[in-house]
């Protein structure tokens, strides 16, 4: 008879036979007998989070990084209801994760027990799928279940909430093989035909845009490479949404930058003007498109995504390809090697008035700002760290708000996996726990937290696991006392009435660094900056950096609410020399 | 123009609304309706009636029957969406009105009056195979089944005749032929 195994147990044979190397949880009453069982399991680490949503978000930063799930285990009741953000974050941004969580034990269920809650009611929704496990038998068949709805397909997050007396109760555990192709309720549904008609599309071309997204890093770094060829051999413009950034190089000069509400003016112009759009992995969110009905009037759409239901969703797609990038853009590229070798050359003239255009629109220059000798401006904060972190191989995440987008803006990535924001949601406090876990990944590499002063705060308890760890994380925070994309808009649209929007107290962030247990360095001054960023970098512990910068910066370019991408409002420069400053008011 | 406030863009020119009838075969599994209703409700789509119950219990299988009404962009994503719940098999739709396919509801309707009363109540419902399933001096209980439209006709009409209580079903639906849905 084979071996009967304690639920436990089983969590952890299955973790084994996964390949989980770090779990990042919270312990609690209903996941105890998990904890307990921690110390027979060499190879598994444990990262203790100081709150279920830290260790939800570092799960996330450790998977955006190097492409593996991340695992979360959390007790029932306020851990589980704690973690539901973060699992909501992963829902959004197509974020493998395997959330476990403890439950009352079975017999308890329904009676309002100490705490209970209806753990896979809450989380039905920010879930790919969810399961509540009663019988110890199906744990193990359950669990391998999980990992795969998580990774395959469009990845997300999963949750098995597992009932205290099924981790005490016993099974047998057979050995789980991985089978060789996965691909889960999402299959490679094109074909042949769809990549001869688009690259037909393609030769006919005269303005064509490539808009990549979120799923050419989830494709895997094999994509982001065929990327590249296919960008190369076509010789047309690209730009990319805000979770894309890094599937193409920053400084390449086909790159037109991010597009969207705060992307730059040639690429929203260029998505509007385009007569092909070739949407690969991204879906057209509403950050993306502005006004849906003004949205790229005079383009045929193609739309390359591995989920069906995106395709067709806010945007009608004249050639839908469902499939994962990585495939079809082999295919792709294959296609047009073999029927047109010549692709590029004979393409070179059909598109070079578009180029042209596009120079016209570079040369606005949409990202300047002025700069000054007296404040930190917080785009030359970026632009500093960006020059003196660009040859390390930085990984960089954010909060959320205008250090974001300035961030977007200004930081260029030239690899996947580098860039790590919470685009969907749109979570305040990501940064810091997702630095987390990117530094478990990476002991090794330089990782930069970009944030803001008001969103770090909700998340500020993380420093003590960075300290507990020994994760030299930098926290790189544009400081403006505001909350500034909320004063951005106020400014903009409100009236200037700053309603609640400055934070009138708040900590002394070097000695708040200094209490945690690591550096905290400040700079005051443009001058003092690059010094001081180097220090920053130097630094073989977690910093804090509380950079002061300008307090009422705004984040240009923009498209105001309710307007297509060809009606973006330009920075001062642009406002002072066409004294639109009451006229820009109306657009907004 | 109306300045917009908003952060998010002003909604789009609204498409013309079909009435669509969608089946979806399922694990019957705990949870499983919540999470095929749930994605309705979550979504903003609508539902109009909802039927469901095992057909397979070898396999485990229910078939749950839902009306709802949609733009054709939001009837595609419906049927997208519910393709995508791990535990759904198979999405069928149609528009109603569809001629391959046959619609039924069933109604239990009660009515308490005198026997000349009940026998013209009857009569009204005579085209709709009605089955009285409990009869006493004062009352009686009828079953009938039509389109839901038709329910809603007979209900008016029957009012008069003492028409005191109504159980419905939402629709289900089967195709006509040898054919099955597929």
């Amino acid at each position: 008879m084979s071996k009967l195994y304690t639920g436990a147990e089983i969590v952890f044979k299955c973790m084994e036979d996964q390949k989980v190397e770090f779990i990042f949880g919270y312990p609690g009453g209903a996941v105890l007998p998990i904890y307990d069982e921690l110390k027979n399991h060499d190879n598994i680490k444990h990262i203790l989070a100081r709150h279920e949503q830290g260790a939800g978000h570092a799960a996330e930063g450790y998977a955006r990084s190097c492409g593996k799930p991340g695992v979360v285990l959390v007790t029932s009741g306020p851990g589980a209801t704690n973690v539901v953000t973060a699992l909501t974050d992963a829902y959004m941004d197509s974020i493998p994760l395997v959330c476990i969580s403890g439950q009352v034990p079975t017999h308890l269920i329904g009676t309002d027990a100490f705490q209970e809650c209806d753990t896979t009611g809450i989380t039905r929704p920010c879930t790919k799928h969810n399961w509540l496990v009663k019988d110890v038998k199906d744990l193990a068949k359950t669990i391998h279940k999980a990992f795969e709805v998580a990774t395959t397909g469009r990845p997300g997050p999963v949750l098995v909430d597992i009932p205290k007396d099924i981790q005490f109760q016993k099974a047998k555990y057979t050995n789980f093989k991985k089978q060789k192709k996965l691909n889960g309720k999402s299959n490679n549904r094109f074909s042949q035909k769809d990549i001869n008609k688009l690259i037909e599309m393609m030769s006919k071309a005269k303005q064509p845009i490539f808009y990549t997204g979120g799923g050419v890093i989830n494709s895997g770094p094999k994509a982001s490479e065929q990327l590249r060829e296919l960008v190369s051999i076509t010789g047309f413009p690209i730009t990319s949404t805000l979770q894309g950034l890094g599937s193409f190089p920053g400084d390449d000069n086909q790159f037109l930058g991010m597009l969207g509400m705060h992307g730059t003016y040639e690429a929203n112009n260029a998505m509007h003007d385009c007569d092909l759009m070739i949407n690969i992995g991204a879906r057209f969110d509403d950050r993306i498109t502005g006004k849906i009905d003004e949205f790229s009037p005079k383009s045929k759409k193609v739309h390359i995504d591995i989920d069906p239901s995106s395709i067709n969703k806010n945007v009608k797609a004249d050639l839908p390809i469902v499939g994962d990038v990585s495939e079809v853009i082999s295919l792709l590229i294959k296609t047009i090697k073999k029927h047109k070798p010549n692709f590029l050359k004979s393409n070179k003239e059909n598109i070079s008035k578009w180029w042209e255009q596009i120079g016209k629109w570079r040369s606005v220059n949409s990202l300047n700002f002025i700069n000054s000798d007296k404040t930190i401006k917080p785009q030359f904060a970026i632009q500093r760290l960006y020059e003196l972190t660009k040859n390390k191989d930085t990984f960089i995440t954010t909060e959320v708000g205008q250090h974001q987008m300035w961030a977007a803006q200004h930081y260029k990535f030239d690899k996947p996996n580098r860039w790590m924001t919470s685009g969907g949601l749109g979570t305040m406090g990501y940064g810091l726990p997702a630095a987390v876990g990117v530094q478990i990944a990476h002991p090794d590499k330089l990782v930069v937290d970009i944030a803001g002063e008001a969103s770090v705060l909700m998340t500020m308890q993380e420093m003590s696991t960075a300290v507990q760890y020994n994760l030299p994380i930098k926290i790189f925070i544009l400081n403006n006392e505001y909350m500034g994309m909320v004063r951005q808009w106020q400014e903009l649209l409100h009236e200037k009435n700053y309603s609640e929007s400055y934070t009138a107290a708040l900590p002394d962030f070097v000695k708040l660094a200094e209490a945690y247990g690591c550096v905290g360095i400040r700079a005051k001054t443009p001058d003092e900056l690059d010094q001081k960023i180097q220090e920053m970098i130097d630094v073989k512990k977690p910093v804090i950096f509380d950079c002061l910068v300008d307090k009422e910066e705004n984040c240009f370019p923009m498209i105001p609410s309710g307007k297509p991408h060809n009606q973006m409002l330009l920075g001062p420069n642009d406002q002072k020399e066409n004294k639109i400053t009451g006229k820009g008011k109306t657009l907004v | 123009m109306v300045k917009s406030k908003s952060a998010y863009s002003d909604p789009g020119k609204k498409g013309k609304l079909d009435t669509h009838i969608i089946v979806v075969w399922v694990d019957n599994e705990a949870g499983v309706l919540a999470r095929v209703v749930g994605l309705f409700s979550g979504r903003g789509y609508n539902i109009e009636s909802l039927a469901v119950a095992e057909v397979d219990p070898k396999r485990g299988i229910s078939r749950i029957t839902i009306v709802t009404t949609g733009t054709p962009q939001v009837i595609e994503q419906i049927k997208l969406q519910l393709g995508k719940l791990v535990p759904v098999h198979k999405v069928a739709d149609f528009m109603r009105g569809d001629k391959k396919i046959i619609f039924k509801e069933m109604a239990l309707l009660k009515l308490v009056g005198n026997t000349s009363k009940r026998n013209k109540a009857l009569k009204v419902c005579k085209k709709f195979n009605p089955v009285v399933l409990d009869k006493t001096q004062k009352s009686v209980v009828l079953q009938i089944t039509a389109l839901r439209r038709e329910i809603d006709t007979v209900m008016g009409d029957l009012k008069k005749f003492g028409l005191v209580s109504v159980s419905r079903t939402g629709a289900v639906a089967m195709t006509r032929g040898s054919e099955i849905f597929k």
